[in-house]
């Protein structure tokens, strides 16, 4: 049962992935990261001195801003912010810098579909530029579940509102070198196979989730893949402009 | 580290409620090991859970539910409106969840807060997507008058599991729900008749038989908090705070998942806690089913 992509592609494969770093002059660190169509621009600012309110100050705090490609923020928007907000306070180390804001601004450039994974990779990579420390990155994908149970991977906006359902997806990448002190594993899974945020819409059988599941995480280890090779390509930023 | 060696030591020479407000983390842990929580529910409980109906007697459709502390009042006021021309036959739903500053010390008067907008558009996804409701149940006169149905929800007491408690509270207030009698009147207009014993109606009512909505597949929700290897369902507002790692189950009444959504959160969920997370909301929503299903025919012995 296969199904035909209107772009041809596999059901499996994702769109070329583009990732550039350091591409504004004035963030502390910024990165833009295209899937296809799609497109985001992410820029880091901070750790800036002092928390909001009703934030916790004893431990660094991390606030979104997402800007739509056109028109004012809306609720989806805000929804958006939660979430990649959640996703990167799960893997930024919050202890290191105790009572500072980090702003991390999105700006959609394209919406062709995946829109919430692209940015949250695109954040990812902001912040690996800007040398936030973080605890490890973080690879979103997005799953989409026709009717007969068949997982598509990166749907473009169109399969996105065709298809009967699709899942967010983001699992830590894969660790090459643990820490000295590797704490012992509770579970005997690996840690990318843990899931950092899950999003999902449109009625699914469970099974079918757990079907995107095994999907993703085969995706996101080439994802991670991509991300790593890309990092280390280009060198650490100029030092002139961390100040 | 030497914070938890310090409460470690502590523990046994300090005051319980002391203990749990300087070391919140670490008095959780202690319960957890012996498989309680402080309210003296097993992990895997939920709290327990009412349902009224037609809470608000001026509303269409009304419900008020409590899930332990946690209370929401949800009302559904039906409106006649033209379709639009891309759905001529199909209806409208407008959600709006509110959090007044009663609810919580969190909330503050005048902008609303993020958690609130965040939790709508959950909501309307989750009802949406789920299709309980049939866009074209709404419909009166094909392309000319629809009913665009606004459901307000809002949060009196915010004690945890906030989500599920408005779902609860919606899906309660649609099934309370009575579609109001509209006739056309001369003009050809789609007006709401008043409807009075013994006088006869000037015009024939459009909508005589579907005063009712039809609910097909109602949506529940679980929340569980993973704290690492522990599931705990159902939590309060102060577990919620201590322990961040959220999960919400939303299943439908033939168990298929309508939505599972992680923010984030300090812990990974493996396959394993996904599946107890999953089992546990199987158990509640038939929970919640019979709850509903009790509230409803509590409300026409009535």
């Amino acid at each position: 049962m296969e199904i035909d992509r209107a772009d041809g592609r596999t059901a499996n494969q994702l769109r070329p992935l583009a990732c550039s770093r350091n591409v504004l002059n004035r963030a502390h660190g910024s990165a833009s990261w295209s899937q296809g169509e799609t497109k985001v621009l992410a820029a880091v600012y901070g750790p800036k001195a002092g928390t909001n309110k009703n934030e916790n100050p004893e431990k660094a705090c991390f606030e979104v801003i997402w800007k739509p490609k056109t028109g004012q923020i809306g609720k989806a928007e805000k929804e958006y912010e939660m979430i990649l907000k959640r996703t990167i306070q799960s893997i930024c180390l919050l202890n290191v810098n105790p009572n500072t804001t980090t702003s991390i601004i999105i700006q959609v450039v394209h919406d062709d579909g995946a829109l919430l994974p692209c940015a949250i990779n695109a954040a990812c990579a902001a912040l690996v530029d800007a040398s936030i420390p973080m605890k490890h990155l973080a690879v979103a994908i997005c799953c989409c579940v026709a009717q007969n149970g068949y997982v598509i991977l990166d749907p473009s906006k169109l399969e996105e509102q065709t298809f009967k359902a699709f899942a967010y997806l983001v699992f830590p990448n894969s660790i090459i070198s643990l820490p000295s002190e590797a704490s012992p594993k509770p579970v005997s899974e690996p840690m990318e196979h843990g899931i950092i945020t899950s999003v999902t819409r449109g009625v699914m059988p469970v099974d079918d989730y757990f079907h995107c599941l095994d999907r993703g995480r085969a995706a996101t280890s080439k994802l991670s893949d991509f991300l790593r090779k890309n990092l280390h390509l280009q060198t650490p930023t100029d030092p002139s402009k961390a100040g | 580290m030497s914070a938890v060696n310090v409460s470690a030591d502590l523990s046994s020479e300090m005051e319980v409620d002391a203990f749990r407000r300087l070391f919140p983390l670490r008095f959780y842990e202690r319960h957890l090991l012996e498989s309680i929580r402080p309210d003296a529910r097993p992990l895997e409980k939920a709290r327990d859970t009412t349902l009224a109906l037609g809470a608000v007697a001026s509303a269409d459709g009304s419900a008020l539910a409590k899930i332990g502390l946690t209370t929401m009042l949800a009302a559904v006021k039906m409106e006649v409106m033209t379709p639009t021309t891309e759905s001529p036959d199909e209806g409208c739903i407008a959600i709006d969840f509110h959090m007044p500053p009663i609810c919580s010390p969190m909330v503050r008067p005048g902008r609303p807060a993020e958690v609130a907008t965040v939790i709508s558009k959950q909501l309307s996804d989750t009802i949406v997507s789920s299709g309980m409701i049939n866009l074209k149940d709404l419909c009166l006169v094909r392309g000319k008058a629809a009913w665009m149905a606004y459901l307000d929800i809002y949060c009196l007491d915010a004690d945890g599991a906030l989500f599920d408690t408005a779902l609860l509270s919606a899906v309660a207030a649609f099934s309370h729900l009575t579609i109001p009698v509209v006739s056309l009147n001369d003009d050809g207009r789609v007006v709401v008749s008043e409807e009075t014993e013994g006088q006869k109606m000037d015009n024939e009512p459009v909508n005589k038989d579907k005063r009712k909505l039809e609910l097909n597949s109602i949506p529940f929700s679980l929340t569980c908090i993973l704290h690492k290897n522990y599931v705990l369902a159902d939590p309060t507002a102060e577990e919620e705070s201590v322990m961040d790692t959220l999960m919400t189950v939303v299943l439908n009444s033939s168990c298929q998942l309508v939505s599972l959504h992680k923010p984030g959160g300090t812990f990974l969920a493996y396959n394993a806690a996904v599946q107890d997370c999953i089992a546990l909301a199987r158990q509640r929503v038939k929970e919640l089913q019979s709850i509903l299903t009790e509230a409803i025919s509590d409300m026409e012995v009535d």
